[in-house]
């Protein structure tokens, strides 16, 4: 177990990481999900011992390890970059970390082969790696990380350089793989789709804070800020800022949301509503709606599905709707919201309410 | 940038600082000591306070000496930072000319300083040298024995000749680290060979030129070899440079007291001229908020 | 700007091609109108790239003409044609202001400066960087960077067309949003001709009105979004479009039906009468249904929540499929999968087949 007390990290210049505690469980998915330099990163070297920390306590198994340098830590690590040697064959590469253990020649291949087999690599094992597709390329850094067995395995966005469709096809294939290495891993991305599709825990991670940690689907459907929201929606989380005044949500000119029978309770005053693309609707939905009018910005469409981004109040949003739409720009139309379906925040940006529990999910 | 921490990086280090400490710290200390004090010899020593700093601060021999310093500095950097630059901008990018060049520019550098002096010194005379002997055919009255204004052409001629192909090695290096984009860009952008140069080669170059000027000051100030192996700094003292008089001072005359003080004061003033180059150059780069 | 025409292009890195193998580039002949978005989406590899360098004037194409409007620019340099392209990597001039860079393209073909001010002071209102003009361009963000490499095409009034060589490779999620809104507002805006090279779909068919899917150095299909989606004219097409991309599934088509093992068929709705060769039914995972009724069993392998829908992986007859769960449904027990006939399209030797009339 991989435990982060308090930790921060500082440099005469800037504030890198602020008082992050976690506790990373062995054989666990850990992702760290936010934006460039939001200190996903740094985390990871403080994680691996390459930097310390300049305040707090790293302990590995109750064990402080601050000051133990990298290579007598028991950690692997995969980057953005496919890095492996260039001169070696793809098996020499994932056997090249046992070879420096010193693990027996039938060790070796045993654990070549099963790793090889993983990650769908048994194809070019005699090949070097500059006649591989960048696919096949970090299959293999890949494969050298996890056939170590290292307790702590690291992947700082190692899907970011590949072609879409081979990253989504490696997300598909990373799970069970990940199920199967028994260390503690953790996964930096800037993807919300990405931590959604590989599953596990998540932190969301905002200027050096971890702003919320827990099992991905709970942080998604149940984020505990505004901020954790907002980095855990693509796209973008809509929002806009409302009073309460009794049942109702009002904004200066008219408009007036019945607050959810739920949330009745709250103290009247400022809120931020927040709500995700696809609980803005086109046509009037299953659930409870209020309907209120909105102008077109642009509509794009991917095939399957149509994004409409809207104009209402001083707020723009994205409503994601199923089939082609096609609307003209400048267009003033009826969207529907549903206040069910809402994240209510108090004005410092923390959850008042969140949504109401749907019925079949 | 951040450092990597390690306890055994201190003991790697180690050798280095101990060495430092006797190669450096410990004859500085050594000099500060002669400075303050006196001597005529038989290892009796007078303490003299700032007495020798004063006098070399107030002497005529060293203002001239310093002013020759600079002027010498000023000369080799006004030719060796626009030459260097415009022979990286002509060097090839690709195919195999680019090794020959690099070869062919790294061989100046190759060669000791006391040979690179006694090549032109050779090279310089009017009897035997092919180019004081070209010279004198052409209708010059080429002698750098004789002339200042020659002597002093011929010092900053090695210097040019020695040192240029460094600056353009490293101008060079900071070249090719250009993506292609940037090239292309101006290119659409109808941006004029001035323009390219103006915004897009010079502030990428701007970190190395940084380094080749320091290097290249700092060098240039501490000349030696060259003019007391090709002039001893003459004729008259058209060539002394503040080394030279050091060495004439200490070992021709043995006034280490002075000296002593003069090293320290030349020290000081490279470190000074160093840290204003380097903040010059830094903050030129930085964003004016 | 202009139309831009591709007469018989071809192009081979080797210098006497003799296969099609040796081609980068098969033969194309296309003709993109004046004022279009167009999307050149593909893998790595595809021939995207050398596409757009052979507009852009990088690459003289082995075969074939290139036209902008009725002039002939193959044998032109890049800064002769007239264009504006907008990087990978944001290209700007560090040392410069935002406003100086803006306006960099200008004065290096002599606009008179009264001329210049109004014009980059109004891009930059456009652009979004109202307070910024004045700052040094190093400073910015990676996303206000690309804006200023796509406002020194916007800012020249005579570009043919502006090209984008994946310019949100850089951008975090969240602002490739807001950027690639803009991007089309501005086209909508200015009408200019857009070439928007890119291997994610998303951006691809978000940008463009019409798309240009590659593969192996030919042009597997040119559509709308919609009909990319709808009716992949090639296999690769209805796997390349979509997450997860089009389910393909081994068949023999008799008539209106077709079989998928010795146990199973599907109905097709339409007649298809015999086909030879290599036939495949692609059926999209939005289209695949799975229920507690259905043709056919499906055994499940994991269910992805992905948020807003449930991805459902599993086997049916024996080979991998996909199907999307909406929100707020749960697969049952004994789980069985039938296909929406409608929505099926029948592929041979990777083309789509067109069915018999009625």
């Amino acid at each position: 177990m991989l435990e982060l007390i308090d930790v921060s990290k500082a440099t005469p210049s800037d504030t890198l990481i602020r008082s992050v505690s976690m506790r990373l469980e062995k054989g666990s998915l850990n992702i760290l999900l936010g934006p460039t330099l939001s200190g996903k990163t740094s985390l990871m070297r403080l994680m691996a011992g390459l930097d310390r920390p300049t305040s707090g306590d790293i302990l590995v198994d109750g064990k402080s390890v601050i000051g133990v340098p990298v290579q007598k830590r028991d950690v692997a690590m995969v980057y953005q970059q496919f890095i492996n040697y260039p001169s070696l064959t793809v098996y020499e590469n994932i056997a090249s970390p046992l070879r420096v253990a010193k693990l027996d020649r039938a060790e070796i291949e045993k654990r070549v082969r099963q790793a090889a087999r993983l990650l769908k690599l048994e194809p070019y094992l005699d090949r070097t790696p500059l006649n591989l597709s960048g696919g096949q390329q970090q299959r293999t850094a890949i494969a050298r990380a996890f056939v170590k067995r290292a307790s702590l395995v690291l992947l700082d966005e190692p899907l970011a350089n590949l072609d879409y469709k081979l990253r989504e096809e490696l997300r598909a294939e990373l799970p069970p793989v990940f199920a199967e290495t028994g260390s503690i891993l953790v996964y930096a991305t800037t993807e919300p789709s990405e931590s959604l599709l590989l599953g596990g825990k998540t932190a969301t991670l905002h200027e050096g804070a971890v702003t919320q940690f827990g099992p991905t689907i709970d942080v998604y459907q149940h984020p505990a800020n505004l901020r954790t929201a907002k980095i855990f929606s693509d796209p973008p989380l809509n929002t806009i800022r409302l009073r309460k005044a009794g049942a109702n949500f009002v904004l200066d000119g008219g408009i007036s949301i019945p607050v959810p029978r739920k949330s009745l309770g709250l103290a009247d005053g400022d809120y931020i509503i927040g709500f995700r693309a696809h609980h803005l609707h086109l046509d009037p939905p299953r659930d409870e709606a209020v309907q209120i009018k909105a102008k077109v910005a642009i509509t794009e469409i991917t095939g399957s599905e149509s994004f409409v981004h809207v104009d209402f109040a001083d707020a723009r949003w994205v409503g994601l709707v199923h089939g082609v739409r096609v609307i003209k720009p400048d267009e003033t139309i009826p969207v529907y919201l549903v206040p069910d379906r809402f994240f209510i925040f108090d004005t410092s940006g923390a959850l008042a309410a969140g949504p109401v529990a749907q019925a079949a999910a | 940038m951040e450092k990597t921490w390690n306890n055994k990086a201190w003991f790697m280090v180690l050798p280095v600082l101990l060495l430092v400490a006797f190669s450096a710290v410990i004859p500085l200390m050594t000099v500060v000591n002669y400075s303050v004090q006196d001597t005529f010899g038989n290892n009796q020593f007078f303490w003299a306070g700032t007495e020798w700093y004063k006098q070399i601060l107030a002497s005529e021999r060293f203002h001239e000496a310093l002013w020759r310093n600079l002027l010498f500095s000023f000369i080799v950097l006004a030719i060796e930072i626009p030459l260097g630059i415009v022979i990286a901008l002509a060097m090839p990018r690709k195919g195999w000319t680019v090794s020959l060049c690099l070869v062919l520019m790294a061989l100046p550098l190759l060669i000791p300083w006391n040979v690179v002096g006694t090549i032109w010194q050779v090279f310089g005379r009017v009897d035997i040298g092919l180019l004081g002997h070209t010279m004198e055919a052409l209708g010059f009255d080429y002698n750098y024995t004789q002339d200042p204004l020659d002597a002093w052409i011929t010092v900053v001629l090695i210097d040019v000749w020695h040192w240029t192909s460094l600056v353009a090695l490293l101008c060079y290096a900071g070249l090719v680290a250009i993506p292609e984009a940037y090239y292309q860009a101006a290119q659409i952008d109808g941006a004029s060979r001035w323009a390219v140069f103006r915004y897009i080669q010079l502030p990428k170059m701007n970190r190395v030129l940084l380094i080749a000027v320091l290097l290249r000051f700092m060098d240039s100030f501490m000349i030696y070899t060259e003019p007391f192996v090709v002039t001893g700094g003459g004729p008259g003292n058209s060539t002394t440079f503040l080394s030279i008089d050091l060495v004439k001072m200490a070992i021709g005359q043995f006034d280490l007291g002075p000296a002593a003080a003069m090293s320290i004061i030349y020290f000081l003033i490279i470190l000074l001229f160093s840290w204003i180059f380097y903040t010059v150059m830094t903050n030129a780069g930085q964003d004016r908020k | 700007m202009a139309r831009i025409t591709l007469d018989g292009i071809a192009h081979s890195y080797l210098p006497n091609p003799k296969t099609e193998a040796d081609f980068a580039l098969r033969r194309m002949d296309h003709v993109w109108q004046d004022g279009g978005a167009y999307a050149l989406l593909g893998p790595s590899g595809c021939g995207k790239t050398t596409l757009l360098n052979i507009i852009s004037g990088l690459i003289t194409p082995t075969h074939g003409r290139i036209l902008f409007g009725p002039d002939d620019v193959t044998y032109l340099l890049t800064e002769q044609r007239n264009i504006a392209q907008v990087f990978q990597f944001p290209v700007i001039y560090d040392t410069m202001t935002v406003f100086d860079n803006l306006a960099f393209p200008l004065r290096n073909r002599r606009v008179p400066e009264a001329e210049i001010k109004p014009r980059v002071d109004e891009l930059i209102q456009m652009l979004d960087l109202g307070g910024k003009a004045y700052r040094k361009a190093r400073a910015l963000t990676a996303d206000e960077k690309q804006k200023i490499s796509l406002g020194r095409g916007l800012v020249r009034h005579d570009v043919n067309a502006i090209l984008l060589d994946e310019p949100l490779t850089v951008i975090d999620p969240h602002l490739k949003w807001e950027l690639r809104s803009q991007l089309k507002h501005l086209h909508k805006r200015f009408g200019f001709t857009m070439i928007y090279v890119t291997h994610d779909q998303t951006e691809a068919l978000t940008i463009a009105d019409r798309v240009v899917v590659m593969y192996e150095g030919e042009v597997v299909q040119m559509g709308t979004p919609a009909e990319l989606f709808e009716r992949p004219q090639h296999t690769f097409v209805g796997y390349f479009i979509g997450s997860p991309g089009m389910n393909v599934l081994p068949c023999h088509v008799e008539g209106d039906r077709a079989r998928l093992s010795q146990d199973f068929t599907v109905p097709l709705g339409r007649n298809y009468g015999k086909l030879t060769g290599m036939t495949e039914l692609g059926i999209r995972p939005e289209f695949v249904r799975v229920g507690a009724t259905g043709d056919l069993p499906v055994t499940i392998r994991a269910v992805e929540n992905i948020g807003r829908h449930k991805i459902v992986r599993g086997h049916v007859a024996g080979r991998p499929i996909n199907a999307i769960l909406g929100d707020g449904d749960e697969v049952p027990a004994e789980p069985r999968a039938s296909f929406d006939p409608a929505r099926i399209n029948i592929y041979s030797d990777a083309r789509l087949v067109t069915p018999e009339a009625a």
